[in-house]
């Protein structure tokens, strides 16, 4: 296989232009009009029925909405104030913007496993005294590019190394939070008091919604542009769908999948700029598990693990019912264990309705 | 024959899918020990109908008896049970099995529930023999193997099992010609023991040779039941199939020596990929179509591969003077090749993903302006290209799977034919595609080569290269035996010469 960087595979233009490639006008010289003669399948009133069933996101809406009913009966009060909900979009924020990287990942045919590490050791590099030295902002870039980095280096380990995706992140997982771990002598670095622009992103609100969240939202809506909207996008799905036929129709397969990495390492060093809002410190105990939540998220959003299919907004909706859940038993006041068991739940049901909308138009 | 009671009926058949009415009241009759060929064009329904007898699909109406009896295979385990073996037309092996693991896979022999693999692989390697293909080991991962050579895995595990009925959807089209002819011994022995075989092909040669009565289907319908298959004229059973009447499959070519004058497109020298090729050198003009020939396994396609940059190789491909190089199929793309692959599913499609998608998947730069895609001039290219190319049915939002085999294949070429291309790559390009279809295909490819670019073309089906290519190369064993105008050669000195390597 002799595979490597050319750049993106565009069109050629080529000097004289040989076929006029999308010739309508010229019907193939067939013995008979073709086909026009065969009666064909007429699609609407069964076409339109399924699509109806295809309306996307259906049964993710609608557990969303159950949720709510749930919170509604049992913690009226508490539940649909203004301050809980904005409570459970700061909540989901951190991990959400984990969670559009993670869905290009697996989308993608992949796995990263190191996102929760990674955004840690991106909060700490960015809150060492010498970091914090030099003001908020290069604080961001710090971190943004810290995690960029890293994923820069599972991508590189992944498509040019040829590890498999799994073992890659994982020891990125474990060499990150060790890294983070040295870095801050295992303490918790507070943002310090000249650097409070920091802060002022989860206590600055804009209409009685704190700025990360908007952060959050800009960050999925440039995902959702990038996956439906652009070549990047639309070459994730064919990587992750069927590697092979991408890379015969000339996509760099390996670098795409590189890219994937480094966009999911980006999403972890945006991630750490909004902990290190929401908590005031840098700490390499930051993000634990969250690869496990982020991965679920992508999961019940509908994106299938072996890649080829999925949405962002399925990602974010999935995300959404897991944090309305933490928020409806912390309200409650229920046991935590419970709800993880719940949380394991959700994933199998999801998964297990997922499977039979799969089947159902076949 | 009306005191032979008939082994399987289908009545009434009807299968709806979502927006499609693949079957629509389809009737068939098979009788032991028969071939029973199913015709028709592509989407017609045949693959589906075989897929509800092999309990693979669920009929939404019909009756099915097997042996007199009604019978309603709820699943493909049910059907096995039954009795029916069937070979489908996609393949369906686990490439990280081994070809005796996936020979008896669902029924391994085992003692106390231990898996008795000597015993696995010593009958695996007794069916690969009676198969002609002793050379295949048992212990081999799927995977690694060639397509021709999964069917003949794919083959032997049908016969695995105790069977009354083996249905076979287009077991020819991955074959080269004299593992047909293996294939048809095989069939004729089985049903010299009273197995009765339903057997899909669009070629028509190998119905008159095997088959004994003919079933034709359109648009989902039987429109003829119990037809001889030797003495039925051609010309009837076309337009059974397509209602109309196919006249001649070749275009006309441009005369001989007429491409002397033109530019080289390709110029290949001594290529080589060591232990498959070795000091192939040829090379292609502008609005020519150069034909390769040959057995499977003999190179062809690792010629095409070496070209198009998704191979390792030594010695020179120049693409219009400018070498292919080590770039990879990113640099060949991008240079002006498109190559159509030998396997459409597993190396050409996004299954999941629509037509549109799949057609547009190479030429994603035409419509990117700083990656930002232009949906709307997508989808209009790839609707324009659905009705030249008559695939059906004609939605372009469907997703690939859904289609027929032969309309899959439509969408492969649509691709490259979406590109300005200065060379293209066609590795078994009719591959399943019915009769019909078959000679407007030709005709597309006869166009483009007018219209200035290069062709090289693979097939299996040596009257297939000597009527469309303008030069022919006969490859055998790796190396380059004859180069040739098409118009000097014939079918059966083409066939002598890949054989026995009678080069002149
Ligand atoms: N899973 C599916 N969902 C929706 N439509 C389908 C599905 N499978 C088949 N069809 C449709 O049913 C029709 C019959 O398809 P089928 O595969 O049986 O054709 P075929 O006769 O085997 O054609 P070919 O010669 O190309 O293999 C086609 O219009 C096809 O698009
Ligand atoms: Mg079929």
């Amino acid at each position: 296989m002799t595979e490597s960087q050319g750049g993106a595979p565009a069109s050629p233009a080529s000097p004289a232009s040989p076929a006029s490639p999308v010739d309508v006008a010229g019907p193939p010289a067939g013995p008979d009009a073709p086909g026009a003669a065969a009666p064909r399948p007429a699609p609407p009133p069964a076409a339109r029925l399924s699509r109806l069933g295809e309306v996307p996101h259906l049964g993710l809406v609608a557990a969303l909405a159950l949720l709510a009913v749930v919170g509604l009966v049992t913690v009226p009060d508490a539940f649909a104030s203004a301050s809980n909900l904005v409570g459970i979009l700061s909540l989901a924020a951190t991990i959400g913007v984990i969670t559009v990287g993670a869905t290009f990942v697996i989308i993608g045919g992949g796995i990263d496993l190191s996102v929760g590490a990674v955004m840690a050791l991106a909060s700490v590099w960015a809150t060492t005294l010498a970091t914090q030295s030099y003001g908020p902002l290069v604080m961001i870039v710090c971190a943004v590019l810290v995690g960029a980095g890293a994923g820069l280096v599972n991508g590189l380990l992944i498509a040019y190394g040829r590890l498999v995706p799994f073992i890659a992140t994982l020891a990125m997982l474990v060499a990150a939070r060790g890294l983070a771990q040295r870095m801050s002598d295992r303490r918790t670095q507070l943002v310090q008091q000249g650097n409070q622009a920091i802060v002022d992103l989860s206590t600055t609100r804009v209409f009685g919604v704190p700025v990360l969240v908007y952060i959050f939202a800009v960050v999925v809506a440039a995902g959702w542009i990038l996956l439906n909207r652009t070549t990047f996008g639309r070459r994730t799905y064919a990587v992750g769908g069927n590697p092979e036929a991408a890379r015969l129709a000339g996509i760099d397969v390996r670098r795409h999948t590189m890219w994937l990495y480094a966009l999911s390492g980006l999403c972890c060093g945006i991630a750490a700029v909004l902990i290190m809002a929401r908590t005031t410190t840098g700490s390499s105990t930051h993000g634990d598990l969250y690869e496990l939540d982020a991965i679920a998220a992508v999961i019940i959003g509908g994106t299938l693990l072996t890649g080829g299919r999925g949405s962002i907004v399925g990602s974010i909706l999935g995300l959404l019912i897991f944090t309305v859940i933490t928020n409806l038993f912390i309200l409650n006041g229920l046991n935590t264990s419970d709800q993880l068991i719940a949380k394991g739940l959700i994933i199998v049901v999801a998964v297990l309705l997922q499977r039979r909308s799969l089947r159902s138009p076949t | 024959m009306s005191a032979v009671t008939p082994l399987l009926q289908m009545k009434g058949i009807v299968k709806r899918f979502p927006g499609v009415r693949a079957l629509d009241g389809v009737d068939l009759e098979v009788l032991p020990g028969e071939v029973h060929c199913l015709l028709g064009q592509n989407g017609a329904g045949k693959s589906t109908l075989i897929k509800v007898l092999a309990g693979a699909h669920r009929p939404d109406e019909g009756v099915v008896t097997l042996g007199g009896e009604e019978v309603r295979p709820a699943s493909p385990i049910d059907a096995i049970r039954l009795g029916i073996s069937t070979i489908y037309q996609e393949l369906d092996l686990v490439d990280g099995l081994t070809v005796a693991q996936n020979v008896f896979l669902g029924h391994e022999p085992s003692r106390l529930g231990f898996v008795g693999r000597s015993e696995a692989g010593r009958a695996t390697r007794g069916l690969l023999t009676r198969l002609g293909h002793g050379e295949i080991r048992p212990g081999t991962e799927v995977g690694r193997l060639s397509p021709a050579a999964k069917q003949v895995v794919s083959m032997a595990r049908a016969l695995s099992r105790d069977t009354r009925l083996i249905v076979m959807d287009e077991p020819s089209a991955a074959l080269a010609h004299d593992e047909v002819a293996n294939l048809f011994r095989i069939i004729r022995e089985l049903t010299a023991q009273g197995v009765a075989v339903i057997y899909i092909s669009h070629r028509l040669e190998e119905i008159r040779e095997i088959g004994d009565r003919v079933t034709v289907l359109k648009d989902g319908r039987t429109v003829a039941v119990g037809l001889p298959a030797k003495t039925t004229p051609t010309g009837e059973i076309v337009s059974l199939m397509t209602g109309r009447s196919v006249e001649h499959v070749f275009p006309p070519r441009p005369d001989p020596g007429s491409h002397e004058d033109r530019p080289e497109v390709l110029r290949v020298e001594d290529l080589a990929v060591p232990g498959v090729l070795a000091g192939v050198s040829f090379s292609v003009r502008a609005g020519e179509i150069v034909g390769l020939a040959g057995l499977v396994g003999s190179g062809r396609s690792e010629i095409i591969e070496a070209v198009y940059g998704a191979r390792r190789f030594t010695g020179n491909v120049l693409l219009e003077g400018r070498p292919v190089g080590r770039g990879g199929t990113g640099r060949t793309v991008r240079l002006g090749m498109g190559l159509a692959p030998e396997e459409r599913k597993s190396q050409a499609l996004l299954l999941d993903q629509s037509v549109t998608r799949n057609i547009s998947l190479a030429g994603l730069g035409r419509y990117s302006r700083l990656g930002w895609l232009d949906r709307r001039r997508e989808a209009a290219d790839a609707r324009a290209l659905v009705e030249r190319l008559d695939v059906r049915p004609g939605d372009p939002d469907r997703p690939v799977k859904t289609l027929s085999g032969g309309n899959q294949q439509k969408v492969v070429l649509a691709r490259w034919l979406l590109n300005e291309r200065r060379l293209l790559l066609l590795d078994e390009p009719t591959r399943g595609v019915d009769v019909g279809a078959r000679a407007e295909l030709y005709a597309v490819i006869r166009e483009l080569a007018d219209s200035g670019i290069g062709v090289l073309l693979v097939s299996s089906e040596v009257p297939e290269v000597l009527g469309l290519a303008d030069r022919v190369l006969v490859i055998r064993e790796g190396t380059v035996i004859h180069q040739g105008d098409a118009r000097d050669l014939d079918e059966h000195r083409v066939l002598d010469m890949i054989m026995e390597g009678g080069a002149l």
